[in-house]
């Protein structure tokens, strides 16, 4: 082959890595979704926040309009404070609800939003009021071994009196 | 009687230290001499088409197989759990990881160091790095290593070609023959596989196996006997050697970038 042709095919051999590499953190990676989309941050303050992770999708009704951006813990009140970019086009009434929920029965946690009745509307730096903590299992077992507990103690004394 | 085995074990470990140290200098000397063959890059890109280019074949239709094989395996393993929507994830996190990077150093060392090994070990049986040397060209950085930017080079392009195709490949299986949502397919993995972490470090790892499996081929041609068995033997060497180390080299760099999740 000329020498010509070989830098051709070395040309079009490099193009075609390259084109990989673009397929591999475009498509199958997450470089397409790094500050794509422009969007108003409100925070929101949780009791526990369970597994919430940064990155982590805020949903609607199930549609993702937003992702978690930072999460940190309120030194006064030692409370989760949640930071979430919400998309542009998305406007919430201002007295709506944020929860921390999880999506299957082991699956990743979320942060679900639920719109308010207000005619304000929630814009960038607001604190969502009403919300409404991660379910740690832990705390739901030692709940019920309580209440168990507790019932077993009423049976208990009703019977000796 | 002793003193004779004592002798045999001393001399033995001496030739594994002298050949260590012989790999060693070998390997300083080729990044001396690569400033000089960047300098008359079309022997470079000569190289690049040789041992890139037309390892390319072997490499795409290795990587669409083995997307093809881990597509159907791990439906099979996933199904019973109901998680078949991370199809796509694992396939691909399995690929940019560990296979994309160790099985196209593996194939290269087989495809393109061998052919590095035999064509150095028969320029240097007929005399032909001697005489270059004679006439005042430094074989090293005229024959050796242009190679060896050529193999450094072509690895990690090949490595990316080999993940990409192997997660087409799934696609191909996961989705159009067994019928998984095509959107669940792709938005796993891009929730999911960090650029950094997983592809970046991946191409990292192609890097490293370039650099080994290309300067273990140069050196073993070399090292070479100047006889049709001495070149059968490096040959052989070069596959036994890159491997181990591509292999070797693998756990060390897994421990590392992915020690902590």
């Amino acid at each position: 082959m000329s020498k010509k042709g070989i830098e051709t095919m070395v040309g079009l051999f490099v193009l075609l890595g390259l084109a990989g590499a673009l397929f591999l953190s475009l498509k199958a990676a997450n470089l397409a979704s790094f500050g794509e989309q422009k969007g108003y941050t409100v925070r929101a303050r949780f009791d526990n926040i369970g597994g919430l992770k940064p990155r982590a999708p805020v949903r609607s009704a199930g549609v993702t309009i937003g992702r978690v951006k930072r999460i940190a813990l309120d030194p006064k009140t030692f409370q989760g404070v949640v930071t979430m970019e919400i998309d542009d086009d998305v406007r919430f009434p201002k007295d709506s609800s944020a929860k921390i929920l999880t999506s299957g029965l082991l699956g990743d946690q979320y942060i679900g939003l639920e719109p308010g009745a207000d005619e304000k509307e929630l814009v960038a730096g607001d604190v969502i009021r009403q919300t409404q903590s991660a379910v740690v299992l832990e705390n739901l077992i030692g709940q019920m071994i309580f209440n168990k507990a507790a019932e077993a103690g009423d049976a208990g004394g009703a019977s000796k009196k | 009687m002793t003193s004779d085995l004592l002798a045999a074990l001393g001399a033995r470990t001496l030739r594994v230290l002298q050949s260590f140290g012989r790999a060693a200098l070998f390997f300083v000397d080729l990044l001396v001499h690569m400033p000089a063959a960047l300098r008359r890059f079309s022997l470079v890109v000569r190289q690049i088409h040789a041992i890139g280019n037309l390892s390319l074949v072997i490499i795409l239709s290795s990587g669409l197989a083995v997307g093809f094989v881990l597509a159907l395996q791990m439906y099979y393993a996933l199904v019973t759990y109901g998680a078949t929507e991370s199809l796509g994830l694992i396939v691909n996190l399995s690929l940019v990881r560990e296979l994309g990077p160790v099985v196209t150093a593996l194939l290269f060392a087989g495809r393109a160091g061998t052919s590095l090994t035999a064509e150095i070990g028969l320029m240097k049986a007929g005399e032909q790095l001697a005489a270059m040397e004679m006439m005042a060209v430094d074989p090293r950085s005229r024959v050796l290593a242009p190679r060896f930017i050529g193999g450094v080079i072509s690895m990690p392009l090949l490595a990316v070609l080999f993940s990409a195709i192997g997660i087409l490949g799934a696609y191909v299986v996961g989705v159009l023959l067994i019928g998984l949502d095509s959107g669940n397919f792709w938005s796993l993995m891009q929730a999911r596989v960090d650029v950094w972490r997983d592809v970046g470090n991946g191409i990292v790892k192609s890097f490293a196996f370039g650099v080994v499996c290309t300067a273990v081929a140069l050196y073993q041609g070399h090292e070479t006997e100047a006889t049709p068995e001495g070149v059968a033997y490096a040959t052989t060497r070069t596959v036994v050697v890159s491997s181990l180390s591509v292999l070797g080299l693998d756990f060390m760099l897994t421990a590392l970038m992915f020690s902590t999740p």
